[in-house]
């Protein structure tokens, strides 16, 4: 099928391409092949733009804006790669792995895991700010899944899936600021929540070992994010089994 | 040729990336042909030596004894690596930081727990106090060089010390940097 809609002219690093009106300069650079790295992103879902990982410079006046919650518009100058640029995106890796307890070493997503992948994709070898070493509860109380917030980066993917695709909302964020955590319904244990369906969604994008099929041990559990863009798409062309799957 | 003096050294972890110092096999021996081990839990040197070119730290910061030691390692090493993921960030050996006091898990270890004698261990000079948070060891001294990994494998450590040996930092980009 070919897409008809309007295009204006945008540059990545200097060399021009062609957006869609209305495209985000993250799916613009996807389409056409320029890498931004990004964490809270995920094709599928609605736009968080809580991470700041996919950070990118606006030449006029060097803004700094996160790629997957900004429009482009036309004659727009992006930069994606500069000095100024990778120290914040390693500044923001390390604020994260700072903000949570993670001991890789011990994970069930060592090896696996989009954070530790983005940490290493942006140079980050050790965290030079103080660890909060906060004390949080594990909920296990579910028969399929443990959740582990010591990982969680609250990059809200799970929250989004359950809502927008399973339709169960079960995942919110409560409290502001560093007290900011995820509750599963009303604040129960995950385990006793009637609206959770056991589909599996949300442990399928969470990008870090905070979600996770139970006994998993080290290094076991691999998510697969690509599932809800299978689905979204399916949704969006009404069909209800992939194409593969169909036939 | 001048000799580099390499030295290495075990502070709170648990020999883990030692072990894989060793687990660079055969390369221990082109090793041995350049550089002296002047210190190191696998030889039997008691005092730590003054003028050392780099020595690798294993393990974080987790009582007085480990603190005092990298102070006076960082005073007589001309580069100082953090050596695996527990010098690196704290690692396993900070997972009690979240609990807060020390005293309060050796309690629930050496008092509370049905099969101990109800002693908390400590003897001066012998015991070294806990520290109240476990720190990685860049928290407390200057570290020119950082290699993750839990353990390291041997042949980043061997890439580590072929740039050292030959000058350079080692490789501190790609998958020479992942933790765990
Ligand atoms: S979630 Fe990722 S970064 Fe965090 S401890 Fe697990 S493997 Fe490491
Ligand atoms: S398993 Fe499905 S329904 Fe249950 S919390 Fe996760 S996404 Fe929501
Ligand atoms: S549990 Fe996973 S998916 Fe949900 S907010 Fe935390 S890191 Fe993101
Ligand atoms: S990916 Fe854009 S802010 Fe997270």
């Amino acid at each position: 099928m070919v897409d008809r809609r309007p295009t204006i002219h945008v540059s990545f690093d200097g060399v021009e391409y062609e957006a869609f009106v209305g495209e985000s300069v993250l799916e613009c650079a996807r389409r056409v092949g320029v890498k931004i790295p990004s964490l809270c992103f995920l094709e599928g879902l609605s736009v968080w733009g809580g991470c700041r990982v996919c950070v990118v410079e606006i030449a006029e006046g060097h803004r700094l804006r996160p790629a997957c919650a900004t429009t482009c518009v036309a004659d727009m100058e992006i930069k994606t790669e500069t000095p100024r640029l990778r120290a914040y995106r390693k500044s923001i890796l390390e604020l994260l792995f700072a903000e949570g307890n993670h001991v890789c070493a011990v994970c069930v997503s060592n090896g696996n895991c989009e954070l530790q992948d983005m940490a290493v994709h942006c140079g980050m070898d050790h965290v030079r700010y103080d660890t909060q070493a906060p004390k949080r509860e594990i909920d296990a109380s579910h028969p399929k899944y443990i959740f582990d917030p010591n990982r969680c980066i609250l990059c809200t993917r799970c929250v989004r899936v359950c809502d927008e695709i399973e339709g169960a909302h079960v995942w919110d964020i409560s409290y502001r600021g560093e007290s900011a955590h995820l509750i599963t319904e009303m604040n129960k244990p995950w385990g006793e929540s009637l609206s959770c369906t056991w589909c599996g969604k949300c442990v399928a994008v969470c990008p870090t070992g905070s979600l996770a099929y139970q006994g998993r041990a080290i290094g076991e559990m691999e998510h697969d994010p690509a599932m809800i863009k299978r689905l979204a798409v399916a949704r969006n062309r009404h069909e209800w089994l992939y194409p593969e799957e169909a036939k | 040729m001048t000799r580099a003096r390499i030295a290495t050294a075990w502070l709170g972890g648990c020999s883990g990336c030692h072990m894989s110092f060793l687990d660079m096999d055969e390369w221990l021996f082109e090793l041995a042909d350049v550089a002296d081990l002047v210190y190191s839990p696998i030889a039997d040197v008691k005092v730590f030596p003054e003028d050392v070119d780099v020595t690798f730290v294993e393990g974080a910061l987790a009582n007085e004894d480990n603190l005092r030691e990298a102070r006076h390692i960082r005073e007589n090493s001309r580069l100082v690596v953090a050596f695996g993921d527990c010098a690196v960030s704290g690692n396993v050996t900070a997972m009690r930081n979240p609990l807060g006091d020390p005293i309060e898990i050796v309690k629930a270890v050496y008092v509370d727990a049905p099969d101990r004698d109800g002693q908390i261990p400590k003897k001066e000079g012998i015991v070294p106090p806990l520290l109240p948070q476990v720190l990685p060891i860049h928290k407390a001294i200057r570290v020119d060089a950082f290699l993750p990994g839990c353990p390291p494998p041997a042949d980043r450590i061997q890439a580590a010390l072929e740039a050292l040996l030959e000058g350079a930092l080692p490789p501190n980009r790609g998958e020479a940097i992942r933790w765990g």
